[in-house]
């Protein structure tokens, strides 16, 4: 599903201060696969879901999705296949805008924007439906700003505006960084549930070890703009969360 | 009393400079002053065309399109030159300012005994209210387009862009291209306001643009000030209060005149009372905070 082949980045480019976030990295995660990125701070893990995401573009190699090579896309363009859910709730959702506007946006996040009235009552209900599956009673609240809400229902929010459009690939970076444990748990499980429903490609990236332990089917360790470790679903499933440790010692 | 129906008629020719900074600078987040520039193309390009006996309603679309076209030209140096909106805007309006010159061929064109939109109906036989039920229905008929337009999925594309970057992009919109069409909407509105008060005033003169930019930044801020205190979230209200925003501010620019203030210091007065209007919310804030 998405094909990522020699690939490179760097930052300030040329100058002293040089960084070379990803350094020859080749990659294949298959349809339906679930991948979980570990690795320490400043890895190259957000540049990589970056590239793949296409708001940053490499300076050398090749990605594809769908078999489609997309390395010169740009992030707006990539959306046609990929949902993404970041860190900070306040980049998957615009504050200013009613719960509903969001979801109207997600909605058609494959299709162009016309200049015509797409909310209507059977929209409504639609979203209301959706929002209903989490359980948080936020249903009734579709026309507040979604900035009123907490930052761990908006990416829950974030999490189902994924599926509300035709989603192949679902990128993750940190989702749960920024929330309490419950809601952590949460979004995780609402996540790996909407991953298998939909039968998505997923890439996870997180520094819970015990996350990366219990949700996804393939796993890799990152360093320094390197693929160190790549461990498949039965090698996965015959690791333990000491051995998960380990790889940071 | 006609003194301030003048002042609301001069409100409501302004009304598409207030809207035009409330989509650059609310909707947006771009603080763009190619105002003073689009303003005076506005009216220079109606002057012209009125001037060859041609009808005012070949002027608006006119005005219309290149109104756009300079904050299109301002947005495509601001997103694809990558230069600070400010410095874009400055630069184009500065520019303007010969292209309005050279259009112009001389400093004023007064525009007496031409038809223009003022005359297109005539209910009344008092002038005044005669360009008021004109100004009102145009008034109107804006702000129902933009409205309309708002809530359209593109419309909250727009809105979407200037809150979260990054989220709208990754929901498919290419946002240096929503910019370079917020500023050519938010700009064209602006050239439409020139239109407006050149066949109001009857003339078009080249300073008539300087420092107009405040005229909508006033507006907004007396709007804003109205949103924030009354958790307004409703497209329709807004607009409706950055109307009211634009009759307001020439409202009290009359009082200030009617109280005997000297024309010469109205400039003054005017960015002193945007001052306090920014001002005073924040006033009560800090006292409720500090005591
Ligand atoms: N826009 C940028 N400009 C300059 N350097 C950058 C930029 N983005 C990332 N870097 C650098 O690239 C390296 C990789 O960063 P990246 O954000 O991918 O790390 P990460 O693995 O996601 O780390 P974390 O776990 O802290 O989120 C870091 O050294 C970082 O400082
Ligand atoms: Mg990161």
């Amino acid at each position: 599903m998405i094909g990522i082949h020699n690939l490179y980045k760097s930052f300030n480019q040329g100058k002293a201060n040089q960084i070379n976030a990803i350094n020859g990295i080749s990659l294949n995660v298959n349809a339906e696969e679930f991948l979980v990125i570990v690795g320490s701070n400043g890895s190259g893990k957000s540049t990589l879901l970056d590239l793949i995401a296409g708001s940053i573009l490499p300076e050398k190699g090749k990605i594809e999705i769908d078999c489609l090579d997309v390395t010169n896309y740009h992030d707006y363009k990539r959306s046609e296949w990929i949902a993404r859910v970041f860190q900070n709730p306040f980049s998957g959702t615009a504050s200013q805008l009613s719960i509903l506007d969001n979801f109207r946006l997600a909605a058609i996040r494959t299709q162009p924007k016309r200049l015509s009235i797409g909310i209507n009552l059977s929209f409504k209900n639609k979203v209301k439906e959706k929002i209903s599956l989490l359980g948080m009673g936020l249903e009734n609240k579709i026309e507040q700003p979604i900035g009123s809400l907490s930052g761990g229902q908006r990416q829950a929010l974030t999490l189902l505006m994924s599926i509300m459009d035709d989603c192949k690939v679902l990128l993750l970076d940190e989702p749960t960084a920024a929330l309490d444990p419950r809601s952590s748990a949460l979004i995780m499980q609402t996540a790996d549930l909407l991953i298998k429903n939909f039968k998505l490609t997923a890439v996870l990236i997180t520094h819970n070890l015990k996350d990366a332990f219990n949700y996804g089917n393939r796993i890799i360790l990152m360093n320094e703009g390197q693929i160190m470790k790549d461990f498949d679903a039965n090698q996965k499933k015959a690791l333990s969360q000491t051995d998960l440790y380990n790889w940071f010692a | 009393m006609d003194f301030y129906l003048t002042a609301i008629l001069q409100g409501f020719c302004f009304s598409g400079i207030a809207l035009g900074i409330f989509i650059s600078m609310k909707i947006f987040n771009i603080p763009d002053i190619t105002t003073d520039g689009s303003y005076t193309l506005g009216a220079v390009f109606t002057a012209i065309v009125l001037m060859h006996h041609i009808s005012t309603f070949i002027a608006l679309p006119l005005v219309i399109i290149v109104g756009a076209l300079s904050g299109a030209l301002t947005g495509f140096i601001h997103t694809k030159l990558k230069i600070n909106a400010l410095l874009a805007g400055i630069l184009v309006m500065y520019s303007l300012y010969s292209v309005n010159l050279t259009l112009m061929g001389r400093s004023n064109l007064p525009l007496i005994n031409v038809p223009g939109i003022f005359n297109v109906l005539n209910l009344s036989n008092n002038a005044n209210l005669n360009s008021f039920f004109i100004l009102f229905t145009f008034v109107v008929l804006i702000a129902l387009i933009i409205g309309f337009l708002l809530k359209t999925d593109f419309g909250i594309a727009m809105r979407a862009t200037g809150d979260s970057e990054t989220m709208i992009r990754s929901l498919g919109v290419n946002t240096d291209r929503m910019k370079i069409i917020g500023l050519a909407l938010a700009n064209s509105l602006t050239a439409l306001s020139g239109y407006l008060v050149s066949q109001y005033q009857g003339f078009t003169d080249i300073n008539m643009g300087i420092g107009i930019v405040i005229v909508g930044l006033g507006s907004v801020i007396i709007a804003e000030t109205f949103i924030n205190f009354f958790n307004i979230t409703s497209v329709w209200l807004s607009l409706g209060l950055v109307l009211l925003g634009a009759v307001i501010f020439q409202l009290v620019l009359a009082i200030t005149l009617d109280l005997g203030v000297d024309a010469n210091l109205l400039k003054l007065v005017t960015a002193v009372f945007v001052l306090v209007v920014i001002i005073i919310p924040r006033l009560k804030f800090n006292s409720l905070t500090k005591f």
